[in-house]
């Protein structure tokens, strides 16, 4: 059904229309909406789920844990320092191989306060083994959750998924957007082999001995390597049924680019207007979003010979922008020319706190690029 | 009664709505308070009501920390003080939310501790600066955002919680007896260890009244027998102020509803509960009260 | 594209106005988005709301600079805040007042938004509601069509004293 909602509102329709049984969550701007739509869908009986209004993230994702260790349907939903107070349950829920599905708004870390929107707090959780995905439109937070779950309980590889949104800049923007009236069966029914099982008694993060905790860590990193196949099914057969294509990644006009400016969330939409402004100057200018962060996408033949620019609304302190250190890491081959020499991205950090950044400046960053460079943007000495 | 002094802690340019209960609280316990005082602050709206940097409207040192974690960084701050031998008073200023929810692991750690500090916990039974939610202190039958259809469950006591503790002092008190507020402060300003006052803050647009009707509310609160104005010195009982009348004769606990949006939905049995949970309190209090004053005449 | 920037205080329905108004361009079979641009403040602070009508799916996510059209839902805060900032120079201006206003040479049209709520007592916690009226008004203005400005309230308002605030403004503001 065609309808117009808001980014967290979307989310919330989609937990609701995926069934979801059990909901534990704790407000926090700019998340709030998605927490208070599902009271409002429990309460309507729009959603038959069990609604749990915990005392703090610790707990909404302790209370998560408990829920998908019984082999249901769970869902949560946060934001910067919710996310981060919830830290040791992040890496126990992923460890414990729970399929929970959660949104998180990003928005960054104090002090001082500041609700706007930046990718520090999701990106810090990069190694916990989550999968994560950051959206750019309403229509996408919609699929891309009803997505997260069957990706996340598909037996290869029963990981949790975050579905990142920018704070306020796409959790409060009101958009078009299509619901699906019958999901037919795009989402099997739950079906965890780990669930707890009265008949089948056994531990559950029984303490473990070194000769042991390696193969769990390195069974994680098998689900990780697995669900690229899984998420490129599910949007694969999402495509065939309801018409909307998605990729790990999404180019826009990088066919024949010199430059291609790399971003993740709404700043990449903003990039696409940037691009046509400079092609319009004849400057051959293209756009790769981020769609999944974790399992990170192997971007060397996009990237090869290309001029890069990459935008990171994010920063890992003492060693640069989070997307584009990945980047180089997992694309090197693509910055080595035929005659040995690195053209390396060009670094731009922007956007940070909710700093405002327009397709204009992003047009500058492309104009003003200096391989291997580093820039912040608004900082001035 | 105490002189009030007219030193202001806090500027006329809060961010603060109109008619804002934990503004008027803040002014007050800043003025009993005095100088040499640090604020520890949690997540709530009084992150916002100080104002935007570079700007404050805290004339204080006003330190902003987690939101589960004003308790613990209180601890650290006073010890820290303490160390060197200084006597700045250290006071936590937090929400019902960061106090009863998220923030009640580090405040019973803190009492237990006996951390020489001052904790007030401004109760404006929501989560305001997120705009309304439950929270552990939302009272049966109140509207919030999470609550739709009404909350179905009972405000949890705070002050039986600290009690539990044995702090050296105890309060309880609400913005609309500010002179009330200041002697407790000043009181608990005056003695060493950790000291706890629970404020009602009536909250305009979380509440549902129009602004201008605040101090009423509070009254009303007080009057009603709905909230119960008293201190505990090392666990002696002194019921203060307006609650001494209202503890023999209450005014309709009605009156204090209907003055509310909030509880335009509560149902007969939620009232009901409402009245049941004060007058039980209520009891509760006047017979410790009576047997603290039989125990200190046979003494 | 035609680009929207809305003033207005906390509590004043500023950011569901821009929602109905982009919801009605979207019935209209045109692409629309609104973004609310929140403070630091508590109530009454002066909110801004953007709304962004196109033909084609819109991809900016960044604030409007260079406005059409200018809504004031609340005339004192013309005291504190430029409103005309950037708006085009053939761009217009939509006030809640009763009263004619000059701006510049720019467009203006005004209409009693308050006192249109206030006579068919539309008030919510002691705030008249203006959003629903203001539908009428931009419907006049030309810019959402009179059906959609309808269908947009009575999706998200049941009482039917908001449609008829709409039908009001419509009739009472000068083209
Ligand atoms: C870990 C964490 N979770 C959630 C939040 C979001 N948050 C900020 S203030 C607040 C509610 C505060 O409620 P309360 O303590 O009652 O204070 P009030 O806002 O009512 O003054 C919430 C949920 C946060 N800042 N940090
Ligand atoms: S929401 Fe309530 S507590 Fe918060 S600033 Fe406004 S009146 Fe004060
Ligand atoms: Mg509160």
């Amino acid at each position: 059904m065609l309808t117009f909602s808001t980014g967290n509102k979307a989310v919330a329709t989609a937990v609701k229309d995926a069934k979801t049984v059990v909901v534990a969550a704790y407000p926090i701007t700019p998340q709030t909406e998605v927490v208070e739509e599902t009271a409002n869908n429990v309460a309507s009986g729009a959603l038959k789920a069990r609604y749990i209004p915990v005392e703090s993230e610790h707990s909404s994702m302790g209370a998560c844990i408990g829920a998908a260790a019984t082999g249901v349907r769970t869902f949560t939903a946060t934001s910067s320092h919710g996310l981060v107070y919830m830290c040791e349950q992040i890496h126990m829920s992923a460890a414990a191989r729970l399929p929970i599905v959660m949104a998180n708004a990003n928005r960054a870390l104090g002090p001082g306060w500041n609700i706007g929107a930046e990718h520090t707090d999701s990106m810090s959780m990069r190694d916990s083994g989550w999968l994560q995905a950051y959206v750019s439109t309403v229509q996408e937070a919609y699929d891309t959750t009803l997505m997260a779950f069957r990706i996340a309980e598909n037996e290869n590889v029963l990981l949790p998924v975050m579905i990142n949104l920018d704070g306020f800049l796409l959790t409060h923007i009101t958009q078009p957007m299509d619901t699906i009236d019958d999901l037919g069966d795009y989402l099997p029914p739950t079906n965890t082999p780990h669930a707890i099982d009265i008949n089948n008694p056994g531990g559950y993060g029984t303490l473990t001995p070194p000769t042991e905790h390696f193969k769990f860590r390195h069974d994680i990193q098998r689900g990780m390597k697995d669900s690229v196949a899984v998420i490129e099914d599910a949007q694969a057969d999402f495509a065939k049924r309801f018409g909307r294509t998605y990729g790990m990644y999404e180019e826009y006009l990088c066919d024949d680019a010199d430059v291609v400016i790399v971003a993740a969330g709404t700043l990449a939409k903003e990039s696409e207007v940037a691009a046509d402004i400079l092609r319009k100057e004849g400057i051959k200018a293209g756009v790769l979003r981020i769609r999944w962060l974790r399992p990170f996408p192997d971007l060397t033949a996009a990237l090869k010979g290309k001029d890069v620019v990459v935008i990171d609304r994010d920063y890992s302190f003492g060693l640069g922008g989070i997307l584009v250190n990945e980047i180089r890491t997992k694309a090197l081959e693509a910055f080595i020319g035929k005659d040995g020499k690195a053209n390396l991205p060009f670094s731009v950090i922007a956007g940070l706190g909710g700093q405002e950044v327009t397709y204009d400046d992003i047009a500058d960053f492309v104009r003003n690029r200096k391989s291997g460079g580093e820039l912040w943007f608004g900082v001035t000495e | 009664m105490a002189e009030i002094p007219d030193e202001e802690f806090i500027l006329k340019t809060t961010s603060a709505c109109a008619g804002c209960s934990a503004s008027l609280i803040l002014r007050y316990v800043t003025k009993a308070a005095g100088k040499d005082t640090v604020l520890v602050i949690p997540a709530c709206c009084t992150s916002v009501i100080q104002g935007v940097y570079p700007n404050t409207a805290v004339n204080v040192p006003v330190y902003n920390v987690a939101f589960a974690s004003a308790a613990a960084v209180a601890s650290g701050m006073s010890e820290a003080f303490r160390a060197v031998g200084k006597k700045t008073n250290v006071i936590c200023f937090a929400g019902d939310g960061g106090t009863v929810d998220i923030g009640i692991q580090a405040l019973s750690g803190a009492l237990e501790r006996g951390t020489d500090f001052l904790y007030i916990c401004y109760d404006n039974e929501a989560y305001s600066n997120t705009g309304m939610q439950r929270s552990g202190a939302t009272p049966i039958g109140a509207k919030t955002t999470t609550t739709p259809l009404g909350k179905n469950e009972y405000k949890k006591d705070l002050d039986a919680i600290v009690e539990a503790h044995n702090p050296v002092y105890m309060a309880t008190a609400c913005s609309a007896y500010p002179v009330d507020l200041y002697n407790k402060v000043k009181k608990a300003l005056s003695i060493p260890g950790p000291k706890f006052i629970h404020v009602l803050s009536p909250c305009p647009p979380g509440w549902r009244f129009p602004s201008e009707k605040t101090i009423e509310l509070g009254k009303l609160a007080v009057t009603s027998g709905m909230w119960l104005l008293y201190e505990r010195e090392n666990g002696k009982l002194t019921i203060t102020g307006a609650s001494k009348a209202a503890m023999k004769k209450s005014t309709p606990i009605e009156d204090y509803l209907k003055a509310q949006g909030r509880f335009r939905t509560a149902t007969p049995e939620d009232i009901a509960m409402l009245k049941e949970n004060s007058k039980r309190k209520m009891a509760r209090l006047a017979h410790e009260a009576e047997a603290q004053a039989a125990e200190a005449e046979e003494a | 594209m035609y680009e929207i920037r809305l003033h207005s205080r906390g509590g004043q329905g500023g950011v569901t106005a821009a929602k109905l108004i982009a919801q009605a361009a979207f019935l209209d079979g045109k692409y629309a988005t609104a973004t609310p641009l929140y403070g630091a403040e508590r109530r009454g602070a002066p909110v801004v709301s953007f709304i962004r009508i196109d033909d084609k799916p819109i991809r900016i996510y960044s604030q409007i600079r260079k406005p059409d059209l200018v809504i004031v839902l609340d005339t004192s805060i013309m005291q504190t805040v430029d409103v005309l900032a950037g708006l085009k120079a053939d761009g217009k201006v939509l006030v809640n007042s009763q009263h004619p206003m000059e701006l510049g040479s720019h467009k203006v049209y005004h209409t009693d938004l308050t006192g249109i709520a206030l006579s068919l007592d539309l008030v919510l916690a002691g705030n008249p509601i203006l959003n629903t009226p203001l539908l009428g008004a931009v419907a006049k203005a030309g810019i959402i069509s009179r059906e959609s400005a309808q269908k947009a309230i009575s999706s998200v308002f049941a009482d039917d004293r908001n449609t008829k605030a709409a039908v009001k403004a419509f009739e009472d503001m000068e083209p």
